[in-house]
């Protein structure tokens, strides 16, 4: 590898989710919280953690989710017509029964809302220090670039919080350098262009972006598209640290519900397939370690 | 005015990561070619306006009205740009911008169809390939736009999530532009979304203003002593009073669509109107910071009007600022006055107006009294691809300026 280490600027006391990575093979799931219903969601997401998540997205749903594909489109409208909301959210982190690190997936304006609903007008600062409070260790914000992010850094190192970024196949230069001053926990490789939803290839684009991350010493964790444990396999030989499973785990949800299938039945295919994805990975890393030991 | 993207707070740049560099890309380009007529960008765009748009649009005395209202009424006559709307001078202008930057294909929303109809007829007058999102509900409203747009060799797609409206319309365009970023551009229809898309989209409509300014001084002798425009995202509003927000003394009134009333339903999360500016509040939708119609938790409401080019929860950024410094004034028209206003047009200066529009007429009825002196009404567009909608809302509900509906209610024409 060229060049020398540049690493992002030290956070690392700020939570626990640069720990969850130890093992090399990282399984980052997400579900919308709230889809189907609040106790079946419950359920699922303690499947995951079962199925041998080592940290675990939830979905905060928003009603204009415009990083999202079909299918999360889709639960997001379940979980709302569910009735949930952020102050659901967190009491739903508060009960949740998992010994797993917890990343909250939302869009800025929920979060910039909450100050107001709090009483302390808009901004960032209170539904940070609320999250913290009921057990969250960081945040994705899709629609949040590292140029707007800067109040919301400020609030999560105040509150010993993460906030990590989406590396897109175009972001490079200046832009990538801005994106890693502010970064922490683990970089969220955004595996192709487009919207989330599942597919079965590998793309270039993931391959391209992993190198260009390779001398920064943050995680990567890739997602966007990963739905099976061949595919995991690949992207953690390819120098992934770690992958986001998101649509090919919320269409188990959505056939649960179309299918009006019980909640142990979908939680089950939960964990069968997070156990696959999960050992998918750690193939693809033994995989990367033979070849490094190869050299 | 601001380059840099924000209105005070306003503004800002809230769009996923895979499309900053697209808007980074856009930025400059709208800094060279728009701001600085690169490579005589400017110029092209002003002689195909000409040309191909048929400006300069009419400043019209309304003789009738201004009897009625006993002021001096003149109308900026944007219904008589190619196309029945002020959209064009966007949409012309972006799809020429696209080519100076050598994309190859042209994605827009819309929710009236009008900007929809404008993009199709730009695309088609420069040869670019065009696919348009637009929800599924508008596109039951205005059949007739949804087949202009085919005729000139768009592709319609529709967009069933959510209410479809509008709303709906910009996510899933923004959704095509992240999978297609490289090699398309998208062509927003108003004053909203990421920077550069605001001040560019402005400056672009400003020409109705710089032409109404003129005009009036060339008419009266003098500046106006107020502007009004309708508002939905707020591009015929931004586009009115550009050239007019250094002149003091002219009030500017923007008119948005009270719609059957100003509350709103936390628990169904509707807002029966579209009145953002005067009734909502901060938050980030669709890659800006402004004023929005949404519930305490930050969801966004589903919007109504009458008119589904003023059917939507958001509002401009720069129209937000202009509001909250006192510099424009917001003034809201229901959806029973705006039908009338669509009426009095009519009869009084044989102009049908778009239902946009109208609601700026529903403004004057209402509020002649607190006007003196000369008054500027942007009229929009032209109401020919409302008519279904007129003779159905017309007939569910008592118009008292409407023609005898009779022969429309029951069995159709
Ligand atoms: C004739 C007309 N006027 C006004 C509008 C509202 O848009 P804006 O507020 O951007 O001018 C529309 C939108 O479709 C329109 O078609």
């Amino acid at each position: 590898m060229a060049g020398q280490r540049r690493s992002a600027v030290d956070r690392s006391a700020n939570s626990d989710l640069a720990a969850a990575f130890e093992d090399g093979s990282a399984y980052i799931p997400y579900l919308a919280v709230g889809d189907p219903s609040y106790e079946r969601s419950k359920a699922y997401v303690e499947a995951l953690a079962r199925g041998g998540a080592d940290i675990i997205e939830l979905g905060l749903p928003f009603s204009e989710p415009i990083a999202e594909g079909p299918t999360i489109q889709n639960a997001i409208v379940r979980a709302l017509e569910g009735g949930m909301s952020p102050e659901l959210f967190f009491q739903f982190v508060e009960e949740l029964d998992v010994d797993v690190p917890l990343v909250c997936m939302t869009y800025y304006n929920l979060i910039y809302q909450y100050g107001r609903t709090a009483g302390d007008g808009p901004g960032p600062e209170a539904f940070v220090e609320k999250a913290a409070s009921a057990g969250i260790s960081g945040f994705v914000v899709p629609d949040l670039p590292a140029e707007e992010a800067d109040p919301l850094r400020a609030a999560c190192d105040e509150h010993g919080l993460d906030l990590i970024f989406i590396v897109a196949p175009t972001t490079e230069g200046d832009r990538l350098e801005r994106m890693m001053q502010r970064v922490s926990g683990y970089v969220y490789v955004q595996a192709r262009l487009g919207t989330t939803g599942a597919r079965s290839d590998v793309s270039d684009q993931t391959t391209a972006s992993l190198d260009r991350l390779a001398d920064y010493d943050l995680p990567k964790a890739v997602g966007f598209g990963i739905s099976g444990g061949k595919q995991a396999e690949r992207i953690v030989a390819n120098g992934a640290d770690g992958i986001i499973v998101g649509s090919a785990l919320v269409d188990i949800v959505a056939d649960g519900v179309e299918n009006d299938e019980p909640t142990e039945a979908v939680a089950d295919r939960l964990e069968t397939l997070s156990r696959e994805l999960k050992a998918g990975a750690q193939r693809g890393y033994e995989a990367r370690q033979a070849n490094v030991d190869a050299k | 005015m601001s380059t840099d993207g924000k209105f005070g707070d306003y503004g800002g740049q809230y769009v996923p990561e895979a499309l900053m560099p697209a808007i980074e890309e856009l930025t400059e380009a709208y800094e060279q070619y728009v701001l600085e007529n690169k490579d005589g960008f400017m110029d092209e765009f002003r002689e195909r306006l000409a040309d191909f748009g048929g400006r300069p649009t009419p400043l019209q005395r309304a003789d009738r009205l201004s009897e009625r209202y006993d002021l001096d009424i003149y109308l900026k006559r944007e219904d008589l740009l190619h196309g029945g709307a002020h959209k064009l001078n966007n949409a012309l202008g972006q799809v020429l911008l696209a080519k100076y930057m050598g994309k190859e294909r042209i994605i827009a929303e819309t929710g009236a169809g009008q900007h929809g109809t404008a993009t199709a007829m730009a695309a088609a007058h420069l040869d670019m390939p065009c696919t348009i999102y637009m929800g599924e509900r508008d596109i039951n409203r205005q059949r007739p736009n949804v087949f202009r747009m085919k005729l000139n060799g768009s592709e319609v797609k529709p967009v069933t999530t959510g209410r479809g409206t509008l709303k709906e319309a910009i996510s899933e365009t923004m959704r095509d532009w992240a999978t297609t970023v490289e090699t398309t551009h998208y062509v927003i229809g108003s004053v909203v979304g990421p920077h550069p898309f605001p001040v560019m989209v402005r400056d672009f409509q400003s020409v109705i203003s710089e032409e109404a300014r003129e005009q009036t001084i060339e008419k009266t002798g003098s500046l106006p002593d107020s502007v009004i425009a309708c508002a939905g995202g707020g591009s015929n509003t931004m586009g009115s009073f550009a050239k007019f927000v250094d002149d003091e003394s002219v009030s500017l009134y923007a008119v948005e669509a009270g719609g059957s009333s100003l509350r709103v339903d936390e628990d169904a999360g509707v807002a029966p109107n579209s009145a953002s500016l005067s009734t909502g509040n901060e938050g980030v939708l669709h890659g800006a910071r402004t004023k929005l119609l949404q519930d305490t938790a930050g969801q966004i409401m589903e919007s109504h009007s009458v008119s589904s080019g003023l059917d939507y929860a958001g509002v401009g950024p720069e129209l937000a600022y202009l509001v909250d410094t006192d510099r424009v004034t917001p003034v809201t028209v229901d959806d029973d006055a705006a039908l009338e206003g669509f009426h009095r047009l009519s009869q009084t200066e044989g102009i049908i107006p778009a239902l946009e529009t109208a609601h700026a007429f529903g403004y004057l009825e209402e509020h002649h009294e607190e006007l003196s002196g000369t008054v500027v009404v942007n009229v929009s567009g032209r109401g020919d691809k409302d008519l279904e909608t007129v003779i159905e809302e017309t007939d569910a509900r008592d118009v008292p300026n409407a023609p005898d509906m009779s022969m429309f209610s029951g069995g159709g024409m």
